[in-house]
C-alpha cells in the first residue's frame, strides 16, 4: 500500500478570469489539469462566491478560498480536516497582505521570489511549519524598495541566516531584541453590528461582535495587562495565543506578552441577553405597479440610539430585481450609482445630519413586458461611528510590567455596521 | 511595477541583463515563453540563464535563480538547467542556496542521476553548527524523491531525531513522512524513530511527530499510552497546527481506551440489550452502577477546553468534534458558542462549520436552538451557505419555534435567488411532515404559493404538496380540487406532471374532476412536454380502470396519440399500458392484475435531512464534508464495553519536582470532602497514585540528564549526586556541553505548568486556603507572573549564550514555595514619599549565577512625581549588586516593580546601598534570611542518602526538638521547611522521614536537610560543608517547627 500523503500537496493561484498564474508543489508535481475540475465548478457558479469550497475529483480534493478576487486552490490527496487547509490558506493571504501591503495578482507576480520563499517556509511536506508573522519576518525580510536597491548593489540577501529566536522560545510570537525609541501601545476596540431589520422596522436579529486590534511597539519583553470596566459583557471570546487563558478565567483580565507590531488581541461576542442598540433607521417606499413600466423608489435614513455620536461613512447598497432596467433617482446628499448590468444600486451618503435627513427619491424603470417583481430588494447599510463601542464595553486600564520605561498608551473605540440588512 | 501584461513588451530586453537594478521587478517580467515564443528564442533565453549561473558573480547567479524560480512558479519547464543549477548548491549566499533548494526539490525526481551530485553537500550541512542550516539540509534531502538515497535519508533521520535542537528534531519528524511515502518498506525503522520522538518533551516536536504517527502507523495505539498524559498536558503550548493533529489523534485514542460516558444512550439501547440480562434484578444492578469517568478521559476533556478560545478555526473545530465524540452529553453545550462564533469568519469557514452544525443539530436540537437567529439567511450569503442555514433551521424546528421559523421562511420564499426559494419550499415541506401541528398551516401556505408568479416556486410547491398529500390524501380532496383549478395556469412541466399524477392516484376522491382534466389534456396532449405526456397516459390508464364508463373513449384517444408520438419513451409506455389495461386475447395473465399494479398503495416519500447519516463520519473531517469516505480516513471506533487496562498510561517517572510531594503528603480523605469539585480530586488522586507507583521517583531534569549521559556513552550512573556531578561536569568536553542543551530546551514548557500546578496545589492544601483567599491580591498573582517572566527571560538568555553555566540550569528546579510577603526597604516617611518593598523571588537570578534574585516594588505616595530613581554606583559593603535600570519618572500614587540581583556571597550580612532619586539619597539595607540564600535542587532518594553519607562529622549538625501536635503531619513539615528555606522536596519512601535539598546560591555548596519524626520528638539533621549556614538554618527550623500556627 502506498502511503497516503497528507495535508497540502500543491497550491494553485487562479485569478478572476480563470488563469493559473502561480503554482507551488510541496511533494511530487501535480499536473495543473487537476484545476479543470475547479474551472468546471467556477463555470457552474452564478457568482464568484458560489464556488463550493471543497471539490472532490477522482484522485484529489480541491479546497479553495476566495480572497481579493484570487482563488487559492489547494490540492489534497487524502483525509485532512478541511478547516485546517482553509485556515492555512487564509493565513497565507494574510501573510502576503502583511508583506506586500495588498494581496493582488500584480503584487504576487512582482514578488514571486519572496512568495516562493514564504511558501517554502510556511509548509514543509504540506504541513505548516512557520505561520507566525514575527518568525517569518526574521527568516525572510519583507521587500521594500530601498532594501531591493541596496541588496542589488551590495549583494546581501533578504534571507535570514539564523533560526528565528521565536521558533524555540515559549513566546514564539515575539522576537527578541526589539528596540524602539518611542514606546507605544495602541488598542482599537472595533465593534460590528450584524442585524436584520424587517419591513416594519423591527429588529429580527441583532448581535454585536467586536475585536481588539493592537499595534504594540515596545522595547524588550513587556508584560501587559488590560482590564475592562465591564468584562461581563463579553460572552464568548477568542484570543491571540499570547493571552494567558487561566488569568482571564479567574479574573477577567487580559494578561499577555504582546507580539511585536500589529496583531488581533481578542475577538468577542457580546452576550445576546443585552439589547442591541440600532444606530440608524431606514424609511423606505419601494413599489412596483402591475402593468406599469415604472416603479417608485424612496429611501430616507435617520439616526437613532447613537449615544450622541455622529454616524459617518454611510454607504447604502441594494441589489435591485432583475427586471429593473434603469433607475432615475436624486439624492439629497452624496452620490449614487446604478449598474444596469449587475443591477446593483449604491448610494454613498457620507455623514448623516440629524437636522436634514439624507434621502434618495425617484423612479426605476422596468423592462417592458417584464412582470412586477414579487420581492422588494434588501438594503445593505454600512456606517461608522467613531469613539463609541455600541455595547458599552470600556477598557479600564492598561499596565505594563517587566520593563522600566513608560510607554505611550492609547485606546480608540469604533462601531461599524457588519452585515446590516434591511428587508423591504 | 511590471506585470504579466508587460511580458511581451519587455521581451526584447531579455538579452541585456545589465545586472538588473531592481531584481524583484525584473524577475517578474521573465517572458512566460508563451505559446507565441519561438523555440529558438526560448532556447536562447535559457542559455542566457546558464551563462549567468556559471559566471563568477554572486549577484548574477542570484538573479538567474530568481528568474528560474519565476519560471517554476508559472509552471514552465526549466529542467534543462539542472546541471548548471546544481553546481550552486554549496553556495555561501544563503538566499541563492535556498533558491537552489527550491529548484532541486522541484526537479530532482526527474533528474535523479544529477541530483545525486548534491547529496554530499547536504550530508555535510547536516553537521553544520547552525541549527537552521542543519534543519534545512534535512528538509531538502528528505524532499528529493530519489529512491536510491533512501538509506542515506534513513540514517540522517535517525541522527536528526537525537539532535539537540528541537527545531531539527521537528524537521526529522516531517522527514519521516516523506521517507515513508518514498519507500513504505522502511516502516518498521521509521516506527522506531517515531517511538523515540514521541517521548520528546518539546512542544515544537509534538505536533509533527503525531502527524508522522498518523501517517505511518495510526494503528499502533500502544505507542501512545505512555505519552498520553504528556501530550494532554503539553497540548496548550503546542503550536496551533500541531494541536489540530494531536486532538484528532487523541479523539481516536480515547474511543478505544475509555468507556462510553453517554448514559442516556445506554437507556436507548435498552431494548436490544434486554435479551442479555437474565433477570430484571441483574439489569437494575447493571444500570445503577454509577459511571465514573477515567481520570485520563477527564484530563483530555479538561485540557482541550481552553482551546475553544483559539483564534485558529481549525483548532476550535477540532476541540468541538472531540467534545462531540467524547464528552458526556451534558457537557456538550460548551462548544455551541464557539461554533456559532466561527460563523463570523470567512465564507469557506462558515461552510464547513455549518455542515458540522447541520449534522449535530439533527441529533441534538437543544444545543443550537438558543442560537437559532444566528442561522437566519442574509441576502448576501453565498448559495451554499444559504442552503446549509436552511437545513439547520429546519432541523431546529419544533412546536415552540415553528411559527417564527415559518415566518422567516416566508421571506426566503420571495428571494430573488430562485434556487434558494425552491429549497425553502422543500424545507417547509419537511417542517410540515415533522411537526404534525403545522401540517395544515404549511399546506395552506404552499397552496397560496401555487398562485405565485414564479414558475420554479409554483413547481416546487406542487411537488412538495404532492409529497405531503401522499401522507394523508383523504383529508385533502379540496386541495386537489384547488390544484386542478390552477392546472390551466401552471406551465412548468414538472408541476403539471405532479398534478396529473395526483389526479390519477386519488381519482376516487375527485371523481368528477379527474375525467374533466383528462379531457383537457386530450386536447393539448401533442403540445405537452414528455413528462406531462407520460403522466397523462398514466392518468388515462388509472381512470380507465376505475371509471371506464366515462373515460373509455378518452383513454383510447390518448393512447392512439401516444402510439404515434415522436418520443419512443412515450410510444413504449403507451404500448405497455394498452396491453396492460385493455383486455384482449393476446394479453396474458398480467392484465388481470392491472388494477393491482397501477393502483397499488404507494409509500409516502420520507422528507428527511440530507445530513441524516453524516454522523457515521467523524465530525470535522473531509469525509464528513463530502459525505463519502476519503482516502486515508481513519474510522472512529465504538466505545469499548469494558475499558482496557488503565495502568498502561502510567509513566514511571514523576513529572514535576514539587507536585507529587504535596500530592502524596496529602493527609487523606477528610481533606478532600472539603472540595466539591470532584474532577479535581480525581486528578489529584491520579497524580498521587502515579507518584506512588513509580518506584524511584526522580525529577524531570535528572531523568533527562541521565538520558543524555547514555547518549554520550558516559557512565550510566545517576547524576544527582552533587559533588560527583560537579566534578564530572568540570571534565565535560565541549561536545557534552552541547549535548546537554536539549535538557535545557526541554524545560521550556515547564514554567507555566509548574507554577500553575504549584499554585493549584497550594490552593488545594487546606492550610493556605484562608490565607490565599485573603491575600489573593494582585501581589501574589503578580509575583507568580513575574517569576514566570523571569523564566522566560532566563530561557531566552540561555539560547543566546552557550557558555551559560550548565550546573545552574540543570539543577535549579523551580521553587516549591514562594513566599508572598514583602519586607520593607524604605518607609515612605523616611523616603520623603518614596517607599520601597522587597521580596525574594526564589528564582535563579538572570543577572548572574551567584546572585540572589530580588523583586523591588517602588511606590510614590507623595503628591509629586519622582524622577530618576536608581541605585547609586557605590556600594558600602562591597557586595556585587545588579542594579535595576533607572526609573525616569514615577507618577504620584503609582508604583513600579523592578527586579535586581545581589550576590550575598552565602552570608547573611546585609547588603547596604543607596537608593537615589533626582533630589535625595536614602541608605537602605537588605538583610537576607539564611533560607533565601539557597536554591532548590532535586535528586532521587538514593542519591540523597549517598550524598548525605559523604557529609558527616564536621559537616553534619543536628538537633532534637519536640514538635507541637499540629506540626507532625507530613504536609505541615514540608510546608514549614520550604517556607523557611528555599529547598526542593525529595520524595521519601519512609513515612516519617522528610528530606529536602538545595545548594547555596554563590558557591553552589550542597545543603541537605532531613527531618525524622519520632513522635512526639523530631530530629533535624543538616548536612553541608557550610557549617555556619547549617547552624543558622538549624535554629530557624527549630523555631518554625516548634511554633504552632501557620
Amino acid at each position: 500500500m502506498l502511503a497516503a500523503a497528507k495535508m497540502i500537496h500543491s497550491l494553485f493561484l487562479v485569478n478572476a478570469s480563470g488563469d493559473i498564474f502561480l503554482e507551488k508543489h510541496w511533494k511530487s508535481v501535480v499536473s495543473r489539469s487537476v484545476c479543470d475540475y475547479f474551472f468546471e465548478a467556477l463555470e457552474r457558479a452564478t457568482e464568484p462566491e458560489n464556488v463550493p469550497p471543497v471539490i472532490p475529483t477522482p484522485h484529489h480534493f480541491l479546497i479553495n478560498v476566495l480572497r481579493h478576487r484570487i482563488y487559492f486552490v489547494a490540492v489534497i490527496q487524502s483525509e485532512v480536516p478541511p478547516l485546517f487547509v482553509i485556515e492555512f490558506l487564509h493565513r497565507v493571504v494574510d501573510t502576503f497582505q502583511d508583506y506586500f501591503g495588498v494581496c493582488s495578482e500584480a503584487a504576487i507576480k512582482d514578488n514571486v521570489v519572496v512568495v516562493y520563499e514564504l511558501l517554502e517556509e510556511m509548509l514543509d511536506n504540506g504541513f505548516p511549519l512557520a505561520t507566525e508573522s514575527n518568525i517569518l519576518k526574521e527568516l525572510i525580510k519583507p521587500p521594500t524598495i530601498l532594501r531591493t536597491v541596496v541588496n542589488t548593489i551590495t549583494g546581501s540577501t533578504n534571507v535570514g541566516e539564523q533560526l528565528p529566536t521565536g521558533q524555540l522560545s515559549v513566546v514564539p510570537w515575539r522576537r527578541t531584541g526589539v528596540k524602539y525609541t518611542n514606546n507605544e501601545a495602541y488598542f482599537d476596540v472595533v465593534e460590528e453590528i450584524d442585524a436584520i431589520i424587517d419591513k416594519s422596522g423591527s429588529t429580527i436579529t441583532a448581535e454585536i461582535q467586536g475585536v481588539i486590534d493592537a499595534c504594540v511597539k515596545l522595547t524588550g519583553m513587556p508584560d501587559l495587562t488590560l482590564s475592562f470596566m465591564n468584562p461581563r459583557l463579553l460572552d464568548d471570546v477568542s484570543f491571540h495565543p499570547c493571552v494567558r487563558f487561566k488569568r482571564w478565567e479567574a479574573e477577567r483580565i487580559l494578561s499577555f506578552i504582546p507580539p511585536d507590531g500589529n496583531f488581533r488581541l481578542l475577538s468577542y461576542h457580546v452576550s445576546s441577553q443585552n439589547l442591541v442598540a440600532i444606530p440608524v433607521y431606514v424609511k423606505h417606499n419601494i413599489s412596483f405597479r402591475e402593468g406599469s413600466s415604472q416603479g417608485r423608489f424612496e429611501l430616507t435614513l435617520g439616526p437613532k440610539q447613537t449615544m450622541g455620536k455622529a454616524v459617518e461613512s454611510v454607504l447604502v447598497s441594494s441589489q435591485l430585481p432583475r427586471g429593473v432596467l434603469n433607475a432615475n433617482l436624486s439624492p439629497s446628499q452624496g452620490t449614487y450609482t446604478f449598474d444596469p448590468v449587475t443591477k446593483l444600486l449604491s448610494w454613498d451618503v457620507g455623514k448623516i445630519n440629524p437636522q436634514k435627513l439624507p434621502s434618495l427619491k425617484g423612479s426605476v424603470s422596468l423592462q417592458t413586458g417584464a412582470s412586477k417583481p414579487d420581492e422588494n430588494p434588501t438594503i445593505n447599510i454600512q456606517f461608522k461611528i467613531q469613539q463609541l463601542a455600541i455595547s458599552g464595553l470600556k477598557v479600564n486600564r492598561l499596565d505594563m510590567y517587566g520593563e522600566k520605561y513608560k510607554p505611550f498608551k492609547g485606546i480608540k473605540y469604533m462601531t461599524k455596521a457588519g452585515k446590516f440588512q434591511v428587508r423591504t | 511595477m511590471l506585470g504579466m501584461s508587460a511580458n511581451s513588451v519587455s521581451y526584447n530586453e531579455q538579452s541585456s541583463v545589465e545586472s538588473g537594478v531592481d531584481a524583484a521587478q525584473e524577475n517578474s517580467s521573465i517572458p512566460a515563453s508563451s505559446s507565441g515564443g519561438l523555440f529558438s528564442a526560448d532556447y536562447k533565453k535559457n542559455e542566457d540563464l546558464k551563462e549567468m549561473l556559471e559566471s563568477s558573480k554572486e549577484s548574477l547567479k542570484l538573479e538567474a535563480m530568481k528568474r528560474i524560480v519565476g519560471l517554476i512558479a508559472k509552471g514552465k519547464n526549466a529542467s534543462e538547467l539542472f546541471p548548471a543549477v546544481v553546481k550552486n548548491v554549496a553556495s555561501k549566499n544563503i538566499e541563492l542556496k535556498k533558491l537552489v533548494y527550491v529548484y532541486l526539490v522541484r526537479y530532482a525526481e526527474e533528474q535523479q542521476d544529477l541530483a545525486l551530485l548534491s547529496i554530499s553537500t547536504f550530508q555535510r550541512a547536516l553537521k553544520d553548527p547552525n541549527q537552521l542550516i542543519r534543519a534545512s539540509a534535512l528538509r531538502v534531502l528528505s524532499s528529493i524523491r530519489v529512491p536510491i538515497i533512501v538509506p542515506i535519508m534513513m540514517l540522517s533521520i535517525k541522527e536528526a531525531s537525537t539532535d539537540l535542537s528541537p527545531y531539527v528534531r521537528k524537521t526529522a519528524a516531517h522527514a519521516i513522512q516523506k521517507l515513508y511515502s518514498l519507500d513504505p518498506d522502511q516502516k518498521e525503522h521509521l516506527i522506531e524513530v517515531i517511538e523515540k520522538l514521541l517521548k520528546d518533551k518539546s512542544t515544537l516536536v509534538a505536533g509533527s511527530v503525531v502527524m508522522a504517527f498518523e501517517e505511518v502507523c495510526p494503528d499502533r495505539i500502544d505507542l501512545i499510552h505512555k505519552n498520553y498524559r504528556k501530550l494532554c498536558n503539553l497540548l496548550v503550548d503546542v503550536e496551533e497546527w500541531g494541536q489540530v493533529v494531536i486532538i484528532h489523534m487523541l479523539t481516536r485514542y480515547a474511543r478505544t481506551q475509555f468507556v462510553s460516558p453517554w448514559r442516556e444512550d445506554a437507556v436507548f439501547d435498552e431494548n436490544s440489550e434486554k435479551a442479555f440480562y437474565d433477570s430484571e434484578e441483574e439489569r437494575r444492578v447493571e444500570q445503577s452502577k454509577p459511571y465514573i469517568m477515567d481520570p485520563d478521559h477527564r484530563l483530555l476533556l479538561r485540557n482541550t477546553k481552553p482551546l475553544l478560545q483559539s483564534r485558529n478555526t481549525a483548532v476550535v473545530m477540532a476541540v468541538s468534534q472531540l467534545y462531540w465524540h467524547l464528552a458526556p452529553t451534558h457537557e456538550l453545550s460548551i462548544i455551541t458558542k464557539s461554533l456559532v462564533r466561527l460563523l463570523r469568519s470567512h465564507r469557506e469557514v462558515q461552510y464547513i462549520v455549518l455542515q458540522n452544525i447541520a449534522t449535530m443539530s439533527i441529533q441534538r436540537k437543544g444545543m443550537f436552538e438558543p442560537f437559532m437567529k444566528s442561522f437566519y439567511v442574509r441576502s448576501t450569503d453565498a448559495t451554499h451557505i444559504k442552503t446549509l442555514k436552511l437545513e439547520i433551521l429546519t432541523n431546529l424546528a419544533n412546536e415552540a419555534n415553528i411559527s417564527t421559523i415559518l415566518r422567516e421562511f416566508q421571506t426566503y420564499v420571495k428571494s430573488q435567488d430562485k434556487a434558494f426559494a425552491a429549497a425553502t419550499i422543500q424545507a417547509i415541506g419537511r417542517c410540515a411532515t415533522n411537526i404534525s401541528e403545522v401540517t395544515d398551516t404549511c399546506l395552506n401556505g404552499l397552496v397560496l404559493l401555487l398562485s405565485n408568479r414564479d414558475e420554479t416556486v409554483v413547481a416546487e410547491s406542487v411537488v412538495v404538496i404532492k409529497k405531503l398529500l401522499q401522507t394523508q390524501p383523504s383529508q385533502h380532496s379540496d386541495i386537489i380540487k384547488h390544484m386542478a383549478k390552477l392546472f390551466d395556469n401552471i406551465t412548468v412541466s414538472m408541476a403539471r406532471a405532479s398534478i396529473l399524477w395526483l389526479m390519477g392516484e386519488y381519482c376516487e376522491h375527485v371523481p368528477k374532476i379527474a375525467p374533466d382534466v383528462l379531457r383537457k389534456m386530450a386536447k393539448t396532449f401533442t403540445s405537452e412536454e414528455d413528462i406531462v405526456k407520460l403522466q397523462t397516459v398514466n392518468l388515462a390508464a388509472k381512470l380507465y380502470l376505475t371509471n371506464s364508463k366515462q373515460t373509455k373513449l378518452l383513454t383510447q384517444y390518448i393512447l392512439n396519440l401516444g402510439k404515434y408520438d415522436q418520443s419512443y419513451d412515450i410510444r413504449d409506455r403507451t404500448r405497455f399500458i394498452r396491453q396492460l389495461i385493455v383486455p384482449n386475447e393476446k394479453s396474458g395473465a398480467l392484465s388481470k392484475y392491472a388494477r393491482r399494479i397501477l393502483m397499488a398503495p404507494k409509500p409516502a416519500p420520507v422528507l428527511q435531512s440530507a445530513f441524516k447519516d453524516r454522523d457515521r463520519f467523524q465530525l470535522g473531517t473531509l469525509s464528513h464534508s463530502l459525505n463519502s469516505q476519503a482516502n486515508g480516513y481513519l474510522e472512529l471506533s465504538d466505545w469499548p464495553a469494558v475499558a482496557p487496562d488503565q495502568s498502561v498510561r502510567i509513566v514511571e517517572v514523576v513529572k514535576e519536582a514539587g507536585a507529587p510531594v504535596f500530592g502524596k503528603s496529602k493527609p487523606g480523605k477528610s481533606d478532600e470532602k472539603f472540595y466539591s469539585d470532584s474532577e479535581e480530586e480525581e486528578e489529584e488522586e491520579e497524580e498521587g497514585s502515579s507518584s506512588e507507583d513509580s518506584s524511584s521517583s526522580s525529577s524531570e531534569e535528572s531523568e533527562s540528564e541521565s538520558e543524555s549521559e547514555e547518549n554520550s556513552d558516559d557512565s550510566n550512573k545517576s547524576s544527582s549526586s552533587q559533588s560527583d556531578s560537579e566534578k564530572k561536569k568540570k571534565t565535560l568536553k565541549n561536545k557534552k556541553l552541547q549535548q546537554q542543551k536539549p535538557d535545557i530546551l526541554n524545560i521550556t514548557y515547564l514554567p507555566t505548568q509548574i507554577i500553575q500546578k504549584a499554585l493549584l496545589l497550594i490552593i488545594r492544601t487546606k492550610f493556605f486556603l484562608m490565607h490565599i483567599v485573603l491575600s489573593f491580591s494582585n501581589q501574589f498573582v503578580a509575583s507568580c507572573r513575574c517569576s514566570l517572566l523571569c523564566l522566560y527571560v532566563f530561557l531566552v538568555c540561555q539560547f543566546d549564550t552557550i557558555s551559560w553555566d550548565v550546573r545552574v540550569s540543570l539543577q535549579a528546579s523551580s521553587p516549591v514555595f514562594v513566599p508572598e510577603t514583602s519586607r520593607e526597604l524604605l518607609h515612605r516617611m523616611t523616603g520623603k514619599g518614596l517607599s520601597a518593598q522587597y521580596r525574594f523571588t526564589r528564582q535563579p537570578c538572570i543577572y548572574g549565577n551567584s546572585m540572589v534574585s530580588l523583586q523591588l516594588t517602588l511606590s510614590n505616595s507623595s503628591d509629586q512625581a519622582l524622577e530618576n530613581i536608581h541605585i547609586s554606583e557605590k556600594s558600602s559593603t562591597g557586595q556585587n549588586i545588579h542594579r535595576f535600570n533607572a526609573i525616569e519618572r514615577l507618577e504620584p500614587q503609582a508604583s513600579v516593580t523592578v527586579s535586581m540581583g545581589v550576590d550575598f556571597n552565602d552570608s547573611t550580612q546585609a547588603a547596604n546601598f543607596q537608593l537615589c532619586t533626582k533630589e535625595d539619597e536614602f541608605s537602605v539595607s537588605i538583610q537576607p534570611a539564611v533560607g533565601e540564600l539557597l536554591l532548590p535542587i532535586t535528586m532521587s532518594e538514593a542519591d540523597f542518602t549517598k550524598e548525605q553519607s559523604k557529609l558527616v562529622g564536621m559537616n553534619e549538625s543536628s538537633a532534637t526538638i519536640t514538635m507541637t501536635p499540629e506540626n507532625v503531619s507530613s504536609q505541615s513539615v514540608n510546608r514549614k521547611v520550604v517556607s523557611v528555606a528555599n529547598l526542593g522536596v525529595i520524595p521519601s519512601s519512609q513515612e516519617n522521614i522528610h528530606r529536602f535539598a538545595g545548594k547555596t546560591v554563590s558557591s553552589g555548596c550542597l545543603v541537605l536537610v532531613s527531618v525524622a519524626l519520632k513522635d512526639p520528638d523530631a530530629v533535624i539533621t543538616i548536612n553541608t560543608e557550610n557549617t555556619v549556614m547549617a547552624s543558622m538554618l538549624l535554629r530557624q527550623f527549630k523555631t518554625a517547627l516548634t511554633n504552632s500556627g501557620p
